[in-house]
């Protein structure tokens, strides 16, 4: 049963391998053929996974498959092998699956590069990296994945490493997402100590010995690592500066998959939140908070995928949210929307400026409507979707959120829900100013071809996207608990710590509208404000656009200081200090050198001489001695 | 008639004295080699001597193996002393202090 699940990462790995020792002989767009194939295999065989856990009863739907032991010491044993379960199942089917779809779409964007090969090389790698993530059913496994899937990023990021821009934004997701995994590192270390494993059933199981206080460390530390991996407050700079990597690297990594990593690591440890709501307190409160600054920052960015940059983060700050207010299944179910329609949106971005040769500021395009209406639609819904306008599935996945807010607390729901309107409003703005308006883009491009619509191979991808992101509200539907099929699919591994809100049914209604009426008010203020203009400094601060100055102050109280510091070190420290110590030993030895050589004269009298004085010493000693 | 086993001892210390002083002042090599010559005699002596009062072979015995060794002594320093007149114009003993520190 379900002893077939190990192709999922496999296949991936197998990809990663081919292409790995003969990428570069196959070539384009052989090897790109083949990492699409490997994914989607992989989506196949997971969808297979989801039939087979769907034939068995709910609860019996956990199962684990050891492969092998990674190492003993003492009592502690790692174990490699996967954790078949409806979250980690929905995990496996979404990554792989809109990753075939990134991977077909890269095909195209990616055809005029010379590292093609090795572009689907990472790809590939880092895909097995993400399933291992989901799959794992250990913490350190999914330690494992998540370093696999921060090397990708890295790796990724930095693809177009002779950009000095790129080379140093991806040294900076690295150095940024390393601060959580060492708060990641300190919750095994403490889960480990508290519980004596790090399997998660047995670490669940075994909750009840841990105290209150060891579970909210653990947690924290844990949300810390998600902090990272996830760009929430204060570790998000790093996520636009990311937009640095190839558009199919950030709709993959950067929108659909690994920074959703945070979200999963949350939801998979929902006993742990559940027992300590100060940290899911905290969970919520971050996330909240990172959804209203991201969004705001998004109102003010210029480059095409800074505003989605932005708009992740603030989504992600969603999932958070809900997280932190025991609305796993709404989280999950906004991270599969999210992955949608930000995947789509990222896309569709990809074809502007793959049409437009590279340009990515809103302000020189516009009017591309007409010249790319399939993108133009594409793009338009996913506008719709992520400004949670029914009845695309992003108002339903934002509604569950905001619904388990206001159980919680109505100021979290507050803040959310001018976060919606933001979220509406910056889309739209971005909306507006590519699609509609002034053709701004001849200045920039004279006598080159019109901007068109991408061919198959980049325009199916964001087209399948699109049905998703309509289709996506089947997948958890509020009018009947018969149609909640997300929320009672995921009831094995998350029912337990589920906040249930039993409202009536006027109160959903209210929930609804207001939720409606917050997607229109934004759509209409876009419409508004940015139908026809292209400049409003005052919508547009210099304290947004530099994005609340937190990179700057970065830069300005840790980076610079920490630079001073070093350079005093090497100069200073290392050369007086260090080597000073070393050279000094040095003259001294060579020194006592110096002074011991005079008695080495060379005189062979002068040793005769030496001999005897020893000797009379010598009997000297033995006399006197003799004598007493 | 016989005379007592001190003065045989006394030779011998002055001896011995003689030689030890002669290796350290003298500078003509060939001249510390008679002193070393000289000390190991009256160390011969006065194994002798002990050997007599107390009656004991072992002492002449062990002067017979210090002159062997003493022989072999002489081949090798006067082997040596040969070789560095044939380099050098006179014997002293200073003047090949290229061993010097």
């Amino acid at each position: 049963m379900l002893h077939f699940a190990y192709l999922i990462p496999l296949l991936p790995l197998g990809g990663f391998a081919l292409l790995l020792s003969f990428g570069r002989r196959i070539g384009n767009p052989a090897a790109g053929w083949i990492a699409t194939l490997a994914v989607t295999g992989a989506f196949v065989v997971a969808l297979a996974a989801l039939v087979a856990l769907l034939g068995q009863a709910a609860d019996a739907r956990v199962f684990t498959q050891h492969w092998f032991t990674w190492f003993t010491v003492d009592r502690l044993s790692v174990g490699v092998g996967l954790r078949i379960d409806p979250l980690s199942v929905t995990m496996a089917l979404f990554v792989t699956g809109v990753g075939a779809l990134i991977h077909l779409y890269s095909i195209g964007y990616m055809e005029h590069d010379e590292d093609f090969a090795k572009f689907f090389t990472y790809l590939n790698l880092f895909v097995f990296s993400m399933l291992m993530l989901v799959l794992a059913s250990n913490l350190l496994v999914t330690f494992f994945g998540w370093e696999g899937v921060g090397v990708c990023s890295y790796l990724l990021i930095a693809f177009w490493f002779r950009r000095p821009a790129a080379a140093s934004a991806g040294k900076k997701a690295m150095i940024y997402s390393r601060i959580g995994d060492v708060g990641f590192l300190v919750a095994m270390f403490l889960v480990f100590e508290r519980t004596g494993s790090l399997e998660y059933s047995t670490v669940f199981a075994r909750l009840g010995h841990v105290s209150r206080a060891s579970l909210v460390a653990i947690a924290l530390l844990l949300f810390l690592g998600a902090v990272g991996k996830s760009a929430q407050i204060p570790l998000f700079p790093w996520l636009a500066d990311a937009m640095e990597g190839p558009t199919p690297v950030s709709a993959l990594i950067h929108a659909a998959t690994m920074v959703t990593a945070g979200v999963y690591l949350m939801c998979r440890i929902n006993p742990i939140l559940h027992a300590a709501p100060v940290a899911a307190h905290v969970v919520a409160w971050v996330g909240v908070a990172t959804a209203l600054v991201a969004a705001t920052i998004g109102c003010a960015q210029t480059d095409i995928k800074k505003v989605l940059a932005y708009s992740t983060v603030s989504q992600l700050g969603y999932m958070f949210l809900a997280a932190g207010c025991g609305a796993y299944v709404a989280a999950v179910f906004l991270m599969l929307a999210h992955a949608f329609y930000k995947a789509l949106l990222f896309l569709s971005a990809g074809s502007v400026i793959h049409a437009l040769d590279g340009e990515q500021d809103l302000k020189k395009m516009g009017s591309l409507r007409a010249l790319m209406p399939i993108t133009a639609a594409t793009f338009f819904v996913g506008w719709l979707s992520i400004a949670g306008v029914p009845p695309f599935s992003g108002f339903w996945a934002k509604s569950a959120v905001l619904e388990n807010a206001w159980a919680l607390s109505p100021a979290l729901w507050t803040i959310g829900a001018v976060t919606a309107v933001l979220t509406a409003y910056y889309m739209g703005r971005e909306f507006f100013l590519v699609f509609m308006g002034d053709r701004r883009w001849s200045e920039a491009r004279p006598g080159g071809e019109l901007p068109r619509d991408p061919g198959w191979v980049m325009g199916v991808p964001p087209l399948v996207l699109a049905g998703c992101s309509f289709l996506g509200l089947f997948i958890d539907l509020p009018f009947h608990p018969t149609w909640s099929f997300l929320e009672r699919w995921l009831q094995p591994v998350v029912g337990a710590s589920l906040a249930v809100h039993h409202f009536g049914l006027a109160e959903l209604w209210g929930f609804a509208l207001a939720d409606v009426a917050f997607a229109l008010v934004g759509v209409a203020m876009a419409a508004a404000i940015w139908r026809a203009a292209v400049n409003r400094p005052r919508l547009e601060p210099r304290f947004l656009a530099m994005a609340w100055f937190i990179d700057w102050s970065y830069d300005r109280f840790i980076a610079r200081p920490g630079t001073v510091v070093s350079s005093f070190a090497a100069s200073t420290v290392d050369t007086r200090v260090i080597d000073g110590a070393v050279e000094g030993l040095a003259r001294l030895v060579a020194g006592g050198g110096v002074f011991l050589r005079r008695a080495q004269s060379g005189y062979v009298r002068t040793y005769a001489l030496t001999i005897v004085g020893g000797i009379v010493i010598v009997v000297a000693y033995l006399v006197t001695r003799a004598g007493s | 008639m016989t005379i007592d086993g001190a003065w045989y001892l006394t030779l011998a210390a002055v001896l011995f004295t003689i030689g030890a002083v002669g290796v350290l002042i003298r500078r003509n090599v060939l001249i510390m080699f008679m002193c070393i010559e000289l000390m190991l005699n009256a160390a011969n002596l006065t194994f002798v001597t002990f050997s007599r009062e107390l009656n004991d072979i072992g002492g002449q015995v062990a002067v017979l193996f210090v002159l062997v060794v003493a022989a072999a002594e002489v081949v090798v320093g006067l082997g040596i002393i040969v070789a560095i007149f044939r380099r050098r114009v006179g014997a002293t003993a200073d003047d090949p202090h290229e061993l010097r520190g």
